[in-house]
């Protein structure tokens, strides 16, 4: 059925892909900020965003008045405000990096999904085959080299913008972003220990830990949330401070810093920030996943494998590697969606911390923590393992 | 030997090596127009990194003038403006400032019209504690706790539009009494507000109160000793919360606060927790004092009767009788007739003591008017507590100080 697409060249079928996941990825930043809005007036209890409509599509009944009570041509006004409005260049600043930095912002966080694997299917032998843009060895290694060059973006805003609430707010950036880096990377090694067995061939790819959670057994069907949640934990600690998020906002605390490091952007530029700050989230939450919640794995204990074959007993086409495809693809997705939906229920409920609070508990606290836990893992592997 | 350092930048060289790495300081304005600044107070920072090592406010963006204002119009035609210092609540301010010149006229109000001043200065304390504590969560980054408290706001001004006609600017009180009487079945509405209030309010603060991150930012922040609160003149829930049991609803009970049982809530460390525990409690205090005066709420005439040439005789009486028609006449234009003489009166008002000192010379326009604003003493000791805290601080600390510019600079 689609045998002609494997006929185009390689080059051609990856840009293809590509865009299709840039072009799945941005909306869906699009919808999160919408999301904001809609989680935050529900937790506020208040109605949110729900007057603009666009005329026609607001007169389909009950459809046309549900989008509208769902704030859903929001999002496009929103959209098309920041795409039209002029793009002002303040006359202050360093032109060059000024325009530099939100490009910085978005291209790192764009590129680190090429690391990630977001569904998978069996193929004709009943092999699990990943679907992903590439299967990359080093996955976490690129995805925490890459999304690391995010710190630039800050430091070149706020340096560029040549004002000082800027400059407070990249410094405070560049300093939290790298040290909740170092817990993050400590946090996730355990389970490549636990993944990659010695004597054989080593990996850092997200396939071959999601497959470790869906192995049969007790044990097997674990999910490394469950295994090994001092990790989790850290992990997703760490993913907030690394995303800007309340708690950890310090970064963008309007209350004291106004706009923090985009102060001085609008339009378009501010746009990209904003978009890049989601397009982080949603690809930490699909890592955070991969690595702690199963990946495509439907539950704990019930591997994609069981669920297909569950299934196929009263749909026919269960087995079809394009439904598998869709299917895994769902789960991955509606996990990745629940977490940032996590995401959103903290911000509207936590005050933040203050920004020496955020180093001391980096410092303090989760690092040594993130230590003390590598250190107990790698021993209880080598003791289990031997 | 000693080696000769070059430095290829003269200018740099003419300030020696020993201060071209001095750390510098810098020098940062936060306002007129800053988000926790709560209206157009500016701060001008000197910071040491992000540790403040001086601070100065700078107030005067809203001044009005108006004082010298209140000094070419009749008494009556000054209350719209007590409603533009604390705008927050409004009517305290007009209580406040219709208790001050009825002392100098040595008039007595009936005890119905001090029971609505009272009730409603206890509403405008909720509505104005409200608002502080929302404003507090905004500034620690608490959002829902904002969003919250206004929701409650809506309700106290939907009674407020109904009692005096307007949500914001009330200017309910006259001189001798208020412009009107509380509409029919308002009280209960006030009772129902009140049912809905406490367990709402309790839920709202129970986002904070026990929170760990807010505790961080608050507990141990910005405090004001005992002494220094007394040497800076603050009060209120200030001053309350450094320690010192300072209600002028109690130590000097005006418009018959000695009849209602409350308590005043006194902080032991003087931090910013303290302070927002202070104004929790008095929310509650405030709803207990309500429900005193809506259970014997006391009948009879809610204007002073026989103050004639101060209070304005009913619409009725304008309308077919020639004296009162005459009476209303010099009333308005005129102004009531105050006796010379001065006087100073202080209320408790939710930001703190708001004072009236008003000379009069006779005749319906007093002569100088002094308002004595809460805010403004209360902001007089952000350059001692703020150097030494950092930038984020500071913002905590304008939270917790809950000070309103119309009244700071009037």
């Amino acid at each position: 059925m689609f045998d002609f697409y494997f006929e185009i060249p390689l080059v051609i079928r990856l840009i293809l892909q590509g865009l299709a996941v840039i072009m799945v990825i941005f909306p869906i930043a699009g919808a999160c900020s919408m999301a904001e809005r809609k989680v935050a007036a529900w937790i506020q209890d208040r109605p949110g965003p729900n007057r603009a409509t666009v005329p026609w599509v607001a007169w389909i009944p009950f459809l046309g008045k549900f989008l509208q009570r769902l704030g859903v041509f929001h999002v496009m006004a929103d959209g098309g405000k920041m795409m039209f409005k002029e793009d002002s260049l303040p006359g202050h600043v360093n032109k060059f990096y000024f325009v530099l930095a939100p490009i910085v912002a978005m291209v790192p966080a764009l590129t680190t999904v090429v690391a990630v694997p977001f569904g998978a299917y069996f193929d004709a032998a009943g092999k699990l085959i990943p679907l992903g843009l590439a299967p990359l060895d080093i996955g976490m290694l690129a995805v925490f080299a890459v999304s690391s060059l995010g710190v630039y973006s800050a430091i070149l805003a706020g340096w560029a913008s040549n004002s000082k609430y800027p400059f407070l707010g990249s410094v405070r950036a560049s300093a939290q972003l790298i040290s909740y880096e170092l817990s993050m990377t400590l946090a996730v090694l355990p389970v490549f220990l636990w993944v990659n067995a010695p004597g054989t061939e080593g990996t850092m790819g997200f396939a071959r830990v999601v497959e470790f959670q869906s192995q049969p057994g007790f044990l097997g069907g674990m999910w490394f949330g469950f295994l090994m949640p001092i990790s989790a934990f850290i992990f997703l600690v760490a993913l907030f401070a690394e995303t800007n998020r309340q708690p950890f906002d310090t970064v963008e605390s309007e209350s004291d810093l106004v706009g923090s490091f985009h102060t001085e952007y609008g339009a378009f530029k501010w746009g990209l920030f904003f978009v890049a700050e989601y397009s982080h989230m949603i690809v930490g939450s699909g890592v955070f996943m991969l690595l702690f919640g199963g990946g495509w794995n439907p539950l704990p204990w019930v591997s994609l494998a069981t669920a297909v074959d569950f299934l196929g007993t009263f749909l026919p086409f269960a087995h079809a590697p394009l439904f598998v495809g869709i299917l895994s693809i769902a789960i991955f997705m509606g996990k990745v969606l629940a977490m940032i939906f996590f995401f959103m229920w903290v911000r509207w409920t936590l005050p933040r911390f203050r920004y020496d609070q955020v180093m001391k508990i980096g410092w303090q606290k989760l690092l040594p923590l993130s230590i003390a836990n590598l250190l107990f893992y790698a021993i209880a592997i080598a003791l289990i393992q031997k | 030997m000693a080696t000769e350092i070059a430095f290829p930048d003269s200018a740099a060289k003419a300030a020696g090596a020993e201060q071209e790495f001095a750390p510098e300081k810098m020098s940062l304005s936060m306002g007129p127009s800053h988000p926790s600044t709560h209206g157009v107070l500016r701060l001008q920072m000197e910071l040491d990194g992000e540790v403040l090592t001086k601070c100065d406010p700078i107030v005067g963006y809203l001044h009005r003038g108006d004082e010298k204002i209140a000094e070419n119009m009749t008494y009556n035609q000054f209350v719209p403006y007590t409603d533009r210092l604390d705008y927050l609540a409004p009517l305290a301010n007009n209580m406040a400032y219709a208790i001050a010149v009825e002392k100098l006229a040595g008039l007595e109000v009936p005890a119905r019209c001090q029971a609505i001043r009272v009730l409603t200065a206890e509403m405008a304390r909720i509505s104005a504690h409200l608002m502080g504590l929302g404003a507090f969560g905004l500034d620690v980054g608490a959002w829902t706790v904002l969003v919250h408290s206004l929701n409650q706001r809506e309700h106290l001004y939907k009674l407020f539009e109904e009692l005096t006609g307007a949500r914001f600017t009330t200017s309910y009180t006259r001189i001798g009494g208020v412009s009107r009487d509380v509409p029919e079945g308002w009280l209960g509405r006030v009772i129902a507000f009140c049912d809905q209030f406490e367990p709402a309010l309790e839920e709202t603060l129970a986002l904070l109160t026990r929170n760990k991150i807010f505790q961080d930012r608050t507990v141990g922040v910005g405090i004001i000793t005992k002494a220094d609160a007394l040497a800076y003149g603050l009060t209120g829930p200030n001053l309350r919360g450094s320690g010192v049991a300072l209600d002028l609803r109690k130590d000097r009970p005006y418009s018959g606060y000695e009849q209602y049982e409350f308590d005043v809530p006194v902080g032991t460390k003087g931090d910013c927790y303290d302070r927002y525990l202070c104004r929790g409690e008095e929310m509650r205090q405030s709803v207990r004092i309500i429900r005193q005066i809506v259970a014997k709420f006391p009948s009879g005439d809610w204007y002073a009767k026989d103050a004639r040439k101060i209070f304005a005789p009913p619409k009725d009486k304008i309308l077919t009788s020639m004296e009162e028609l005459i009476n209303n006449f010099m009333i308005v234009t005129e102004g009531p007739q105050i006796p010379a003489g001065e006087v100073y009166f202080e209320a408790e008002n939710p930001k703190g003591a708001l004072g009236f000192y008003i000379v009069s010379k006779g005749g319906g326009v007093p002569w100088r008017m002094k308002i004595r604003s809460p805010s403004f003493c209360n902001l007089s000791i952000l350059p001692k507590v703020c150097v030494g805290t950092m930038m984020s601080d500071v913002v905590t600390l304008l939270g917790s100080l809950d000070f309103v510019m119309g009244e700071c600079d009037r």
